[in-house]
C-alpha cells in the first residue's frame, strides 16, 4: 500500500540525512520525499510517500517520531486530505502540434510557461494520477525534459487530533506524556500544532 | 559421563549478604538519579537552565565545557588528546575532573560505556578530531545497541575550514548519525551551553543512548560575549515514564488469568533500576523469571523462580518455559533474534505483554497483545498492585523438572582445564559478588551460564553489537566508577588481544582490575560454528598468541600462567587476593562447544543440548518445526 506521511522537523543540517538514512538502514521504501519551509523558520515539513503494509507503516511512523530532531509525525491513512504534485514538462513542438499541446494543457488546467520555436514548457499541478495521465497523453509529442516535485499533503478541515506518532493502543495518556519543550521561548504556531491536545 | 558439573551449587558460596544488599541499594540510588525523581512527571532538568543568563560571558568554549561537566555531576572522563581538542585539554590540566588517559580512543569509549553500566551515570569521552573521533564509532555503536548513556566530545577543525578536507578532518556528525541518539556540530560558542544541557538530557532519559558533540577549535577558543539562553530546546523529544493505566490493568488481568506465565526481563529493567519491582512481581504472582544476557542480575538467579538466561545459548528450561508459556511478560527487552530464534516458532501459545519505554520496540518483531509504554520501574510499580497471588503449582513443578533434567553442564574429561570449570571456580571464589566484564564469544556465554547472577549492574557485556575487545576497557571503566570493588574481566584470548594495549592504562592509574583469559588459542565461537556448520574447516580462526603473563609483566602488571587444571582454584584465589592488577592466562581445552545451542533458523525449543541428552518428546510435537 502507498501511504503519505508528513513530518515536522527541526530546520538544521543533518535532519534530512538522518531521516533518509533511517529509511535505508531499516529497509523501508520511499516513493518520494519532499522537504520545504514552513511558516516557522525553525521548522521544516517533510512529506514522505512510502510503500508499506499496515505494520510496516506503524514502524515507519514510530521510527520517524523517535528521531530527536523530528518534532511531529502524522499519516493520512484514515483522514481526508489534499495532496498535490507539481510538474514542469518541456515538449518538442512543430507549428502544427503547438496548438494541440496548448489545448491539452488547458484541459488539464495547466499553464504554458515558456514557448520557443522547437519547444514548449507546461506547468501542471494536481494529484499524481492526473499528472501521470497528462504525461501519457503528451508522450507522443516527444518529452524533452520533465521535472516533478513529489507529493505534498495536508489534512482537510481544522487540525485533527488523530494521527499523532502513536497508535491509540499504545499511546500514553496525554497528560502523562512529557514534552521537553519547556523554556522561555514563546511557542510558535507550528510548535502548538506539534503539542498533542489535552 | 565421568563428571558432570551442575548449576545451582554456587548458592552456598561465601558471599557476604550485607555488602550485597548495601550494594543493591546504593545502585538503586544512582539509577534513580539518572531516571529522575519518581513523583514528578517532569524530565529531570540537569544543571540549572536559567533562560537568558550572563554567567558564561567572558568564558571560552573549553572553559564552559569543563565547568558544565562538573555542574552535571561528572567526576570522571576518558580520552586522548590531539590538535583539535587541545584547548579543552589545556583546561583539563587544572580541573578536579578525574581524567583517564587511554591508549586508543576505542578504549576510551568502552571505558565510558563500562562506567555507565556500572553506575547508571553517563560515561564521558573527550577525543580529538578525525581519527580520534572515528575511533569512537565502535563504542558508540556498542552503546547505541545496548541503550547506554554516554557522551563523546570530539574536536573538529575550525568552522571556516570544515568541508575543505583539512588535516584530521572527518565528517564526524555524518559518520556517527546512525549510531547516536543525537549528535551535534557546534557552530558557535553561544550554542554550546544549551547543547551540553540537551546532550545530558538526551543521553540519560527515555531509552538512554550515546550522544556526540563535535567541537571545532574556534568554538572551544572563542569567548561568549553577551548573555545567552542555555535552556534546552527539544520540541521533538518525547519520553514516556508512567504507563497507560488502562494498559497496566489489562496486563495485570492477563497475567492473573494465565496458567503458565513467564517473565522475560531485559537490560531495560537494569537501566530503569526495576530489579526490586521485578522480584516483587515474580514473587507476588508466583511467576518464573528468565533474563536476557543484558538482563542478568536483574533477578536473583538463586531464587527457585529463576530460569536463568534464555535464548540461543540460554538454559533449555528457560527456552522450554517460554515455548510452553500461555503468557509472556517482556520487561525492558526487545525480542532480539538471539532470544527468539525463528520468529515463526517463538512462544506459539503465549499472549504477550510488553513493557518498554521505546514505542518502536512494540510489535517490531513479535506482535504484542498488551503494550505498556513507559519506564519499567514505574510501570511495574503500578502493575504489582493489580497482581494477585496464584499457586501455579503444576507449572512450577514442570519447570523444576526441566531445571533438574536439563542443567547447564559439561564433561570434565580433558587433560587441560575446561573453560566452564574455570568460570565455576571464579564463581565459587567470589560468590558472584564482583563486577564482571567480558569480551564476546564462548567465554561470554559460559560466564553468563556458570556465574550465578544476583546483583544488578554486575554483568557488563556487549550484547547487541557483540563487540570483541570490549572486556578489558569496560573493566577499567567499571573500576574507575567503583574503585573499592572487585572487577574481573573474563575474556577470551582473541577478544583480549584486540584492546590489550589498555593494560598500559591500568598500569598508569594503578587500577586493580583482574583479567582472566580463557585461552584456547582460537576464536572459540567462530570455531564452534565452523565445526558445526562448515565441516570443521577452521578458516583463519586459530590464533598464535603471545605469552600473556609475560606480556602483562612487561606492562608492569602481575602476570600468571595457569597450565594445569588442578591449579585453577589456587590461581583464581591468588588472582583475587592480589592487591593490584593481575592478568591470568588460563590454558584451556580447545575442542569445547557452548551448549545448549539453538542453531540459526530453528525455534528455541530445537536446541542442540550437548551432553544432557535430547528434548522432551512433547516439545517438538507441540511446538512444530519448520525443518
Amino acid at each position: 500500500m502507498r501511504h503519505i506521511l508528513t513530518a515536522l522537523v527541526m530546520n538544521e543540517p543533518g535532519v534530512l540525512s538522518h531521516v533518509a538514512n533511517m529509511f535505508s538502514a531499516r529497509g523501508f521504501n520511499i516513493d518520494s520525499l519532499v522537504v520545504g519551509r514552513t511558516e516557522d523558520p525553525n521548522l521544516s515539513r517533510m512529506t514522505i510517500v512510502v510503500i508499506a503494509d499496515e505494520r510496516t507503516l506503524d514502524q515507519v511512523r514510530k521510527q520517524l517520531a523517535k528521531i530527536v530532531t523530528v518534532v511531529k509525525v502524522r499519516d493520512y491513512k484514515d483522514s481526508p486530505y489534499v495532496s498535490r504534485d507539481l510538474m514542469l514538462v518541456k515538449l518538442g513542438v512543430t507549428p502544427r502540434t503547438r496548438s494541440e499541446i496548448i489545448e491539452l494543457a488547458d484541459l488539464f488546467r495547466g499553464r504554458v510557461v515558456d514557448v520557443g520555436h522547437q519547444a514548449i514548457m507546461v506547468e501542471l499541478s494536481g494529484e499524481e494520477d492526473k499528472l501521470d495521465a497528462f504525461v501519457e497523453l503528451v508522450r507522443p509529442y516527444g518529452i524533452r525534459e520533465l521535472a516533478r516535485t513529489g507529493v505534498i499533503a495536508m489534512a482537510r478541515g481544522v487540525q485533527s487530533s488523530s494521527g499523532d506518532e502513536q497508535t491509540m493502543e499504545n499511546a500514553p495518556e496525554p497528560s502523562r506524556m512529557v514534552k521537553a519543550a519547556a523554556g522561555k521561548r514563546q511557542p510558535t504556531q507550528a510548535e502548538l500544532e506539534a503539542t498533542p491536545p489535552g | 559421563m565421568s563428571s558432570t558439573s551442575l548449576t545451582g551449587g554456587a548458592a552456598s558460596a561465601p558471599a557476604s549478604k550485607t555488602t550485597k544488599s548495601n550494594k543493591v541499594e546504593k545502585l538503586a540510588e544512582a539509577t534513580a538519579f539518572a531516571s529522575g525523581s519518581e513523583v514528578s512527571n517532569e524530565l529531570p532538568v540537569l544543571g540549572q537552565p536559567t533562560g537568558l543568563t550572563d554567567r558564561y560571558i567572558g568564558k571560552t568554549g573549553a572553559q564552559i565545557l569543563l565547568q558544565m561537566l562538573l555542574e552535571h555531576n561528572v567526576t570522571d572522563a576518558f580520552g586522548y588528546p590531539g590538535g583539535a581538542i587541545l584547548p579543552t585539554f589545556d583546561q583539563l590540566y587544572d580541573t578536579k575532573l578525574n581524567f583517564i588517559l587511554v591508549r586508543h580512543e576505542q578504549g576510551a569509549g568502552h571505558m565510558a560505556d563500562g562506567y555507565a553500566r556500572a553506575t547508571g551515570k553517563p560515561g564521558i569521552v573527550i577525543v580529538t578530531s578525525g581519527p580520534g573521533a572515528t575511533n569512537t564509532v565502535t563504542p558508540l555503536a556498542t552503546a547505541y545497541m545496548d541503550s547506554i548513556p554516554m557522551i563523546v566530545f570530539s574536536g573538529q577543525v575550525r568552522t571556516y575550514v570544515i568541508g575543505n578536507d583539512a588535516f584530521q578532518e572527518a565528517d564526524v556528525t555524518g559518520i556517527t548519525r546512525p549510531v547516536t541518539k543525537r549528535n551535534y556540530l557546534v557552530k558557535n560558542v553561544k550554542d554550546l551551553p544549551r547543547i551540553i544541557n540537551e546532550a545530558f538530557i538526551i543521553a540519560t532519559t527515555g531509552r538512554p543512548g550515546p550522544v556526540l558533540v563535535d567541537l571545532p577549535v574556534d568554538v572551544t577558543t572563542n569567548k561568549v560575549e553577551s548573555a545567552i539562553d542555555d535552556t534546552p530546546w527539544l520540541p521533538g523529544y518525547k519520553t514516556y515514564r508512567l504507563g497507560h493505566s488502562r494498559m497496566v490493568k489489562a496486563a495485570a488481568d492477563m497475567i492473573n488469568a494465565a496458567q503458565r506465565p513467564v517473565l522475560y526481563v531485559g537490560g531495560g529493567a537494569i537501566l530503569s533500576g526495576a530489579w526490586k519491582e521485578v522480584r516483587e512481581l515474580a514473587e507476588k504472582g508466583n511467576i518464573p523469571c528468565t533474563t536476557t544476557l543484558l538482563g542478568l542480575g536483574a533477578f536473583d538467579e538463586n531464587s527457585p523462580l529463576s530460569l536463568h538466561m534464555l535464548g540461543m545459548h540460554g538454559g533449555a528450561y528457560a527456552n522450554y518455559a517460554v515455548q510452553d508459556a500461555d503468557c509472556l511478560i517482556a520487561i525492558g527487552a526487545r525480542f532480539d533474534d538471539r532470544v527468539t530464534g525463528n520468529l515463526k516458532l517463538f512462544a506459539p501459545k503465549a499472549k504477550i505483554v510488553h513493557v518498554d519505554i521505546d514505542p518502536t520496540s512494540i510489535s517490531k518483531s513479535v506482535k504484542v497483545d498488551v503494550p505498556v509504554v513507559g519506564d519499567a520501574r514505574l510501570c511495574l510499580k503500578d502493575m504489582i498492585g493489580h497482581i494477585e497471588h496464584r499457586p501455579r503449582e503444576q507449572w512450577l513443578q514442570q519447570i523444576a523438572e526441566w531445571k533438574s533434567k536439563y542443567p547447564f553442564a559439561y564433561r570434565d574429561d580433558s587433560p587441560l582445564a575446561k573453560p566452564q570449570a574455570i568460570i565455576e571456580a571464579i564463581n565459587k571464589a567470589t560468590g558472584g559478588n564482583a563486577i564482571f566484564t567480558t569480551g564476546v564469544g564462548q567465554h561470554q556465554m559460559w560466564a553468563a551460564q556458570f556465574i550465578r547472577w544476583s546483583i544488578p549492574r554486575s554483568m557488563i557485556t556487549s550484547g547487541g553489537l557483540g563487540t570483541m575487545g570490549y572486556g578489558l576497557p569496560s573493566a577499567i571503566g567499571a573500576q574507575v566508577a567503583r574503585p573499592g570493588e572487585l572487577v574481573i574481566d573474563i575474556d577470551g584470548d582473541a577478544s583480549f588481544i584486540m584492546t590489550a594495549m589498555e593494560l598500559a592504562t591500568i598500569r598508569q592509574y594503578q587500577l586493580p582490575v583482574k583479567v582472566a583469559i580463557l585461552n584456547n588459542n582460537f576464536q572459540g565461537m567462530v570455531r564452534q560454528w565452523q565445526k558445526m556448520f562448515y565441516g570443521s574447516r577452521f578458516s583463519h580462526t586459530e590464533m598464535v598468541n603471545p605469552d600473556f603473563a609475560a606480556m602483562a609483566e612487561s606492562f608492569g602488571i602481575r602476570g600468571i600462567r595457569c597450565e594445569k587444571k588442578q591449579d585453577v582454584d589456587k590461581v583464581v584465589q591468588e588472582m583475587i587476593r592480589h592487591p593490584g592488577p593481575c592478568v591470568v592466562d588460563f590454558l584451556c581445552e580447545t575442542d569445547e562447544n557452548v551448549y545448549p545451542m539453538v542453531p540459526s533458523g530453528k525455534g528455541i525449543h530445537e536446541m542442540e543440548l550437548g551432553i544432557v541428552g535430547s528434548a522432551p518428546p512433547n516439545m517438538a510435537r507441540d511446538m512444530g518445526t519448520l525443518a
